[in-house]
């Protein structure tokens, strides 16, 4: 089992803190979602794991098994075993999608233990499969005129040929419609077990129609405010989050951001 | 020598017109060519340097060499070639033309052509033996030798270079394929290389320059001229690799003419100061000009490039695309050029130039130039000059690929354009391996 714990995490970002103290424990075998309006700290979460250079990490920790992430470049946090499945994925021209997914693979690999093209292929052809992606996907630059909804896929996709220890989602059903949201509803299902953890960060109820979380957390300030089990997300969907702000005495739940 | 006290070693060779006379004469060149070659030489005295926009060229030496011409071994066959120079050929290649240093090395044609009436060979050869075809085209049309002193010194001291010639309706499927091999640190290039397509005629060539040794003491004066007759289509690829050391000058100018088409594939990967210039005449109405350059400098190295089309034709159509990586203190001007004369109703000119800086003492200049002199066309540029976007090597590093991989990939992916259409297998992996020595 690995488990992926945030300690008291502060961050800011050009000078505006953030998160003011975010504590999660995720193990393998466990699906959380984190809910809340925007402007909560939820994407900043998402970032300040994986180590998005924009966001400075001011107070707190984040252990992977107890080693510090902190302290590890980007790669090395992936290669521990961490994935973001990111919002706003780049556009890589002149990388193949496969070419990308391979050296990605390879990265994990020892030198001259490389994954075989026959292998690889066989895998892409599969997980592709299952995400309802067109075969010539695999050949079209890394993310380069993609729809927003086969941005999302092929991150699943990422996420299924990479198979992380402990996945972190971001808003990975922003702009789906309702099939494309049960195709990567699909790919997360088939990820679940054992070996496998996952962070869903998420506005709408919708999704976890689709894949039932373990935990469920709500943040707002810049803090995970409430957490439990899937009951909540939905009381939120049917009561709002207003019920919260009064339980607890909050006014506005943003940190402050500009709508 | 016993008692010899002065050691100095004579490297600046003044080239006199008694030494072009017996050069020319040892190669048995007609009596025209001879006199060409010494009014070439006399006027080079006067004629000033070309002045490529951005950089300054004067204090560079174009001018002085050790030698004139080297003398390098012969290949019986293609199993002869160094190592690394049979990587880039296919060893079932028939079309091809090889040169060692200023040797005309090996040549191959495939009877087919031959009977077709195709030539493949090297200058001399065509210059003693075609003098129709080269008097009719040699630095006529193309390029002119009192241009200035470079092309003037051209025609003075070629010592090397190669003729196709495509006749009339005869179209050639596979690429035809030269290497100039360079491994002599005396050796000079003055090659010329001579490309004609006939009416309704094809081909596909691509030329290699190739250093095997790290550095030189010589020049390199190259000039290609690139004639498509009404109708035919020519794909010219060129990967070239010179040593550091070389003084480089490389023209390569093309002259398409009605319903021609002429595309440029040309990979820039010297390690030499060089000056570059690629210059398509679009005089036929409907032409087509299309070029494609990747750039990557590296060290201290000086470089120039000079991407032109001149549209004279109606309805013809240009387009320049040029990517750079510039690492180290690296400096490149990358000078793109579309010019429409009066007359050239509905010319399209378009241009994009990209460069990317490795390093923050490396530099790059897009200079994109529209020059219309004709109010019924169409034109636009794009130029941008930038670092390696750090959200690209986020997104690539958060799947665990290390930044150095990361940078290799983006590197790989800005440059893929020209990389992708180069039409030898062997050539375009060689590129891909020059790009990934040159931007460790």
């Amino acid at each position: 089992m690995s488990t992926l714990v945030i300690t008291d995490l502060h961050v800011k970002i050009e000078d505006k803190e953030i998160l003011k103290g975010v504590n999660l424990t995720i193990n393998t075998g466990e699906i959380h979602a984190i809910m809340g309006p925007n402007g909560t700290g939820k994407s900043t979460l998402a970032s300040a794991i994986m180590g998005h250079p924009k966001y400075e990490v001011t107070q707190g920790s984040i252990t992977l098994d107890g080693e510090d992430v902190l302290e590890m470049e980007v790669d090395e946090r992936a290669r521990a075993g961490l994935f973001l499945g990111m919002q706003y994925p780049s556009e890589i021209s002149g990388v193949t999608n496969a070419d990308f997914m391979r050296s990605a693979m390879n990265a994990r690999r020892e030198e001259g233990d490389e994954i075989s093209l026959m292998k690889f292929i066989r895998e892409l052809d599969k997980k592709m499969d299952v995400l309802d992606m067109d075969q010539d996907m695999a050949q079209r630059y890394l993310n380069e005129g993609f729809s927003g909804g086969e941005k999302k896929r092929n991150e699943i996709l990422q996420m299924m040929m990479i198979k992380p220890k402990i996945a972190v989602l971001d808003e990975i059903d922003s702009g789906l419609d309702i099939d494309a949201l049960k195709v990567v509803s699909e790919g997360v299902n088939q990820m679940r077990g054992e070996d496998f953890g996952c962070l869903i960060i998420t506005h709408y109820q919708r999704l976890l129609n689709y894949i039932t979380p373990d935990h469920v957390h709500v943040m707002m300030q810049g803090r995970v405010v409430k957490s439990g089990g899937e009951e909540l997300s939905h009381k939120l969907e049917a009561e709002g989050y207003d019920w919260i702000k009064a339980e607890l005495g909050i006014e506005d739940e943003t940190v402050g951001q500009e709508a | 020598m016993e008692g010899e006290t002065n050691v100095t070693v004579e490297t600046n060779i003044k080239v006199t017109e008694q030494d072009v006379r017996s050069f020319s004469a040892s190669h048995k060149e007609p009596e025209e060519f001879t006199n060409l070659r010494i009014q070439a030489l006399a006027a080079a005295e006067a004629l000033p340097l070309p002045k490529p926009d951005k950089t300054k060229i004067d204090k560079w030496n174009f001018t002085e060499f050790p030698v004139h011409a080297v003398e390098s071994s012969t290949y019986s066959s293609l199993e002869e070639l160094p190592e690394e120079v049979k990587s880039v050929v296919d060893l079932e290649q028939k079309n091809i033309y090889i040169q060692h240093n200023n040797t005309p090395a090996y040549s191959a044609l495939s009877e087919d052509l031959k009977a077709k009436g195709v030539i493949l060979t090297d200058i001399f050869t065509a210059i003693r033996e075609h003098s129709d075809l080269v008097g009719k085209y040699f630095m006529k049309e193309a390029v002119r030798a009192e241009e200035h002193k470079l092309t003037s010194l051209h025609a003075a001291l070629l010592n090397g270079g190669v003729f196709l010639y495509v006749p009339k309706n005869v179209e050639i499927e596979e690429p035809v394929q030269v290497v100039f091999i360079h491994d002599d640190e005396q050796a000079s290039l003055f090659n010329h290389v001579l490309v004609v397509a006939d009416t309704s005629s094809k081909v596909t060539y691509v030329e290699n320059y190739f250093s095997t040794i790290p550095h030189s003491n010589g020049l390199a004066n190259i000039v290609s001229e690139v004639i498509a007759e009404d109708n035919a289509s020519i794909t010219y690829g060129a990967v070239d690799v010179l040593a550091e050391g070389f003084t480089t000058y490389v023209n390569r100018r093309g002259i398409a003419k009605r319903d021609a088409r002429i595309e440029w594939a040309i990979g820039m990967m010297n390690d030499s100061d060089t000056i570059s210039e690629n210059t398509t005449h679009l005089i036929g109405d409907n032409s087509i000009g299309d070029t494609k350059m990747v750039v990557v400098g590296r060290g201290t190295q000086k470089q120039n490039f000079t991407t032109q089309v001149i549209h004279w034709g109606k309805n013809s159509d240009g387009q320049i695309l040029k990517h750079g990586v510039m690492k180290d203190s690296a400096s490149s001007i990358f000078n793109g050029i579309g010019k429409i004369e009066h007359g050239a109703t509905k010319a399209n000119a378009e241009q994009e130039s990209r460069v990317l800086m490795l390093s923050p003492a490396a530099r790059g200049d897009a200079n994109p130039i529209l020059l219309i002199d004709e109010d019924d066309v169409t034109a636009g540029h794009a130029a941008s000059v930038g670092r390696v976007d750090p959200l690209q090597l986020y997104y690539l590093m958060s799947r665990g690929i290390t930044k150095q991989e990361a940078e290799r990939l983006v590197i790989h992916g800005f440059l893929a354009p020209v990389v992708n259409v180069l039409p030898i297998e062997g050539v375009k992996k060689q590129l891909t391996e020059v790009i990934e020595r040159k931007v460790r």
